[in-house]
């Protein structure tokens, strides 16, 4: 075995043919099963298997989260649709990306069932504002602040999923989806564009129509602890090693703009 | 925009070996945690326990580390793969693979720095509580090659992602969900960068291989998270005491 090949090829199975029989394992557990089971476990849920109903406070939280998903839904269909606009070698990205989100609102639809809410109608122009399906760099910015706010938001639900464990997780591994797709798109509009990481510096944004989506993001108190006083790393790189909540009504407002 | 420098200092020492100064808090630390029943000899018999990690008689003694119960052993169980990623970097940045572009520069220095926040945070919140220092063993990694550095980094950056999303559940305190929440995603961003230098321009920044038909991340527990950190720290850690729903 040469130094060269990627450690990545002795310890992860998923990459490679040549599982070990604990490899094996690990991967049925950890990948497999654990992802399959569980949208069972939200369908039994949703069915009201024991005669109870999913608590109010999380199929507000369940149906916030859906309307999230709808206008990122859409915004990715159009985006696709709208011929010229995606260049073909950044194509790949949005479809997955689109593939994600189309299977999010798929996800909590079935979970929400009759209680889901219907899917708002959508101004991505936010009334003559941008114009994001004619204009490449408007579509990669509106789809980096969408892509931020989700991450927020699913951050700042989190604690009321709490006293379910399976939909918590659900809603966590949704969360660490959207962060990955809100740094592909933040590295595709950089760098050249000021504003080439894939992480949050400070509140800092370059489209000052949504500063609401960065607000707050300058925080550097981390459960009571002060970073500045026991980090020599300067104030914006500990900013960006934490990304903050934003409330259901902040995401709500910004949320707002892009409704008919 | 902040001000960058590419070719920053190396940040203050990540010990790759802690000194043996810390043999005494540890078996300290492991006494309060467990009533001193994981004494050397005792742990040297559970070796291959399923609730073990670390390579049998590499520690510096012995000992186990307890992660703990409840709330504070989740904690250090983050705090354990954080010192692991932090001190990967530090080494990643401490000198370069050859060849390494300014941006592939850029992107693994904010990862060590923004690792080493995540450590030295976890250590300062749970204070007397912290576990020790691990002990890492990299001797599977190849420095000096792209491939080895930035496969490694997007096992680690994988594999912080799907803990943080499996230990979500075991946590009580919603204060502490919420700090689990603020990093795991910036863990996922680091995962995202990493996989999209290692195929640009592709779908593999959240590849079929992380997100499922149902578009959700991986989720693992700590059992399976730590027996796939096994390779890389020497240290004996025990999870018997965490949480497990």
């Amino acid at each position: 075995m040469t130094n060269d090949r990627p450690i990545s090829d002795a310890i992860d199975p998923e990459l490679t043919a040549e599982l070990t029989s604990h490899g094996d394992a690990l991967t049925k557990v950890g990948i497999g099963l654990a992802a399959a089971s569980i949208p069972v476990a939200l369908g039994v849920l949703s069915r009201d298997a024991f005669g109870q109903a999913i608590p109010q406070q999380i199929r507000d939280v369940l149906n916030f989260a859906l309307t999230l998903e709808y206008l990122e839904a859409e915004y990715y269909q159009k985006g696709l649709a709208a011929s010229g606009l995606i260049p073909a070698q950044t194509r790949p990205i949005f479809q997955q990306i689109s593939k994600h989100e189309d299977a999010h609102v798929a996800l909590l639809k079935s979970v929400l069932g009759a209680s889901a809410v219907a899917k708002p109608t959508f101004d991505f122009t936010s009334k003559g504002t941008f114009a994001p399906f004619t204009d490449y760099p408007t579509f990669l910015a509106l789809s980096q602040g969408f892509e931020d706010t989700g991450v927020r938001a699913y951050k700042g639900q989190a604690a009321k999923l709490m006293e379910n464990d399976a939909i918590l997780t659900t809603a966590l591994q949704i969360h660490s989806v959207e962060a990955r797709h809100a740094a592909q798109v933040r590295r595709l509009r950089g760098p050249g564009n000021a504003m080439p990481d894939a992480w949050i510096t400070l509140n800092q944004t370059n489209v000052p129509a949504l500063q609401p989506v960065y607000n707050g993001e300058e925080n550097v108190v981390q459960g009571g602890v002060d970073l500045t006083t026991i980090s020599p790393l300067s104030r914006e790189i500990i900013t960006e090693a934490f990304d903050e909540p934003l409330t259901m009504e902040q995401v709500l407002a910004i949320a707002g703009l892009f409704l008919a | 925009m902040r001000n960058r420098t590419v070719t920053m200092p190396p940040q203050p020492a990540v010990q790759e070996d802690p000194s043996a100064g810390g043999r005494n808090s540890r078996r300290e630390f492991i006494r309060r945690f467990t009533g001193g029943l994981f004494v050397a000899g005792v742990a040297g018999s559970m070796a291959g326990c399923d609730v073990l990690f670390g390579l049998p008689g590499g520690g510096a003694d012995g000992d186990v580390v307890d992660l703990g119960s409840g709330d504070i052993g989740v904690l250090n169980y983050a705090y354990a793969l954080e010192q692991l990623e932090a001190a990967f970097y530090s080494r990643v940045a401490n000198n370069f693979y050859p060849g390494a572009t300014d941006e592939e520069k850029r992107v693994l220095t904010d990862l060590r720095d923004h690792e080493v926040i995540h450590r030295d945070f976890l250590k300062a919140a749970l204070g007397s509580q912290a576990i020790p220092a691990l002990q890492v063993d990299f001797s599977q990694i190849n420095f000096g090659s792209r491939n080895s550095v930035l496969g490694t980094a997007r096992v680690f950056e994988d594999l912080g992602v799907s803990a943080y999303n499996g230990a979500g559940k075991l946590l009580m305190d919603p204060g502490y969900l919420l700090l689990a929440g603020k990093i795991v995603s910036v863990e996922a961003r680091h995962a995202s960068a990493i996989r999209d230098l290692i195929r640009p321009n592709s779908t593999y920044f959240a590849g079929d291989d992380v997100v499922d038909e149902n578009g959700l991340d991986v989720a693992r527990n700590p059992k399976d998270v730590l027996a796939m950190a096994d390779p890389f720290i020497v240290t004996r850690v025990s999870a018997a005491n965490l949480p497990t729903s």
